[in-house]
């Protein structure tokens, strides 16, 4: 499990979290709150975060992709890239951001502020908030497999600081491909999970309407994941959710924020990437069976044919 | 290991030109249809043997397996699951093996769609990792022949970030400058395919195979697209320019020896000496003219014998 220094408010909520037993119950609630239609989304804290913010439009080969927001900004006095992945808040909106799920050119976009941040050895932050990765014919022929590997490993190997943030609900592939940072942090009230619900109770319980069964099973909350290693902290919300108070929410995010990339600034680039490889490297559940009972050498000796 | 009675491939129909095999024809090529070359699916350990030099390869991570992290339940328990899955046969979605190729040393990563569906969980994770950290310790490329329906559902988030862990092991190997190579067989859909299995530095696909981030069924349900038949497969991959050649599996093996012999480095020499170099270089050019003298006698001679030289056959010895 990561390092699990950070404010002491942190940590306190955390250990709260870590001690209650989730329930299904629980984490349906945490699911609704996590998509609730007025919780704050990047662009909402990177207007309170960083009053100066320039957006970057396109990825050069194909297009702009409205679900990814991407851009640098000035932050505690220093350069900073910020990637995150928008919804709409009205029907409108919502078309033009497809929901937050991006397309293979908003993954690219990404990269494309990744390698700045990596020219200029400024940090990340990402914001990930996205129901998954946008599946459509013309995702898939222009590589949408291939785009959210290869932005995993641009992240993985950039040099600076770098910090994942899920403010709403990080849902499979399309939420990892911002999320192979130093520190993944998770809002009390946000959820990170292998399939949006809906997703996984059409695929195991082949009915889509079994979406509260499928979360009761997946425990995605942010205690779970923090508990699992999956998270390194929880970060408080106000009372009653985000929505409830985003300058509030704003201002605990940029207390966490603030002091990790501080902290993790003081170590030298190949300590830091070290760490950020091993940080992945451990996460896991597996166990292994005493050696003289397992297969060991193989040598074709298993050959069923 | 006990042998099944049947395997999945025994005695059966060629669904796309109804040729029916026996058991022992359709093994001895490969699961391929002899008739049509439809490819049927193969067990991990099954490609092994007949891809290794000898049938011969020894297992890495074998001694990996599943837990019960969320203590899961769909229409049946997790570890009930594992259980059915392990009696076909295999241990785990995945079996990584060192093993030569056409006389090239090699690790191979080869997932098995029977076992789970070939899903990536946290043993697949590790053990596509211990692949990893085996070949960056004996300098030897890592190739991975991968099927899959994507993350294990059954593992949550767990299984989701065996996906960053498969590309912390890229990023190791590289590191050490060695090659990854894949091969894409039927189905190599989801996680899988968005995170190692598209970072192939040569990616290979078995004709027909079905290469998705998402499946056709999801994105018809979704978007109420109406996707072309071959939507995802091999040939339409390599045509949007996603893989570098559809390869029968027959011809897998050898093919990826000669791949590994064009990438193989000459073995590495120790940095010399400006002193080495310089009398290196002296011996080398008396070398070369000491070289050169018999082609130089040989030119002074024709011109004294003049054209009677002139007249003698290729390959005539002096």
């Amino acid at each position: 499990m990561g390092p699990r220094r950070g404010p002491r408010f942190v940590r306190r909520i955390a250990d709260r979290l870590t001690h209650a037993e989730v329930e299904g119950g629980d984490s349906w609630e945490a699911i609704q709150l996590a998509r609730h239609q007025d919780r704050p989304y990047p662009l909402d804290y990177i207007s309170r975060l960083m009053p100066d913010f320039e957006e970057i439009h396109g990825d050069r080969l194909q297009g702009d992709d409205a679900a990814i927001v991407a851009g640098i900004g000035r932050y505690h006095g220093r350069p900073i890239a910020v990637i995150g992945h928008q919804k709409g808040r009205d029907a409108q909106d919502r078309a033009f951001r497809n929901f937050g799920m991006p397309g293979p050119e908003g993954y690219r976009k990404g990269m494309r502020l990744m390698e700045l941040a990596a020219k200029m050895e400024m940090p990340l932050i990402t914001l990930i908030d996205t129901p998954g990765a946008f599946p459509g014919a013309n995702a898939e022929e222009n590589g949408q497999g291939g785009a959210i590997a290869r932005s995993m490993l641009t992240m993985l190997r950039l040099p600076a600081p770098t910090v994942a943030v899920v403010i709403g609900e990080g849902s499979s592939g399309g939420a990892l491909a911002l999320g192979v940072a130093d520190r993944v942090v998770m809002l009390e009230n946000a959820t990170y999970s292998v399939i949006s619900p809906e997703g996984a109770a059409a695929i195991l319980w082949r009915d889509a309407g079994k979406a509260k069964l499928a979360a009761a099973a997946f425990k995605p909350t942010a205690a779970n994941c923090y508990r699992w290693g999956i998270a390194d902290a929880v970060v408080p919300e106000p009372e009653g959710g985000a929505h409830t108070d985003p300058d509030e929410a704003a201002r605990l995010l940029d207390g966490y924020l603030s002091r990790t990339l501080r902290e993790l600034g003081a170590l030298p680039i190949p300590e830091r990437r070290r760490i950020r490889r091993e940080r992945f490297r451990r996460i896991g559940a597996h166990r292994e069976l005493p050696p003289d009972s397992a297969t060991l050498m193989s040598q074709g000796a298993d050959r069923t044919g | 290991m006990p042998r099944p009675a049947r395997l999945p491939g025994d005695d059966r129909q060629c669904p796309r030109c109804k040729s029916h095999f026996r058991a022992e024809e359709i093994r001895r090529n490969q699961f391929v249809c002899a008739a049509c070359d439809h490819h049927f699916p193969i067990g991990a350990r099954e490609r092994l043997d007949n891809m290794a030099d000898g049938g011969v390869w020894t297992e890495i991570g074998g001694e990996l397996r599943a837990t019960d992290p969320l203590r899961f339940v769909d229409l049946q328990p997790y570890p009930d699951r594992l259980r059915s899955a392990e009696a076909k046969g295999n241990t785990e979605a995945i079996v990584c093996a060192e093993l030569a190729l056409d006389g090239q040393r090699c690790v191979a990563a080869v997932m098995d769609f029977g076992f789970l569906g070939g899903s990536m969980g946290s043993v697949v994770g590790e053990r596509f990792a211990k692949a990893a950290d085996h070949a960056v310790a004996r300098g030897i490329p890592l190739i991975s022949i991968t099927s899959s329906g994507g993350a294990r559902m059954q593992e949550g988030v767990l299984a989701l970030m065996q996906m960053a862990k498969t590309i912390v092991s890229l990023d190791e190997l590289h590191d050490a400058g060695l090659p990854f190579i894949v091969v894409l067989t039927h189905p190599t859909t989801g996680g899988v395919w968005a995170s190692f299995a598209s970072l192939g530095d040569v990616t290979y696909a078995e004709p027909g195979a079905l290469i998705a981030f998402s499946g056709p069924r999801v994105i018809e349900q979704t978007t109420r697209e109406k996707l072309p038949e071959d939507f995802g497969l091999s040939e339409r991959q390599l045509v949007h320019g996603h893989v570098d050649a559809v390869v029968d599996r027959r011809q897998l093996a050898a093919r990826l020896g000669r791949l590994l012999a064009i990438l193989e480095q000459p073995p590495r020499e120790a940095p010399q000496s400006l002193a080495t170099q310089l009398a290196q270089n002296g011996t080398e050019r008396a070398a070369s003219m000491a070289r050169a003298l018999p082609q130089l006698s040989r030119r002074l001679r024709d011109r004294v014998m003049g054209e009677q030289s002139q007249t003698r056959r290729p390959g005539d010895r002096w």
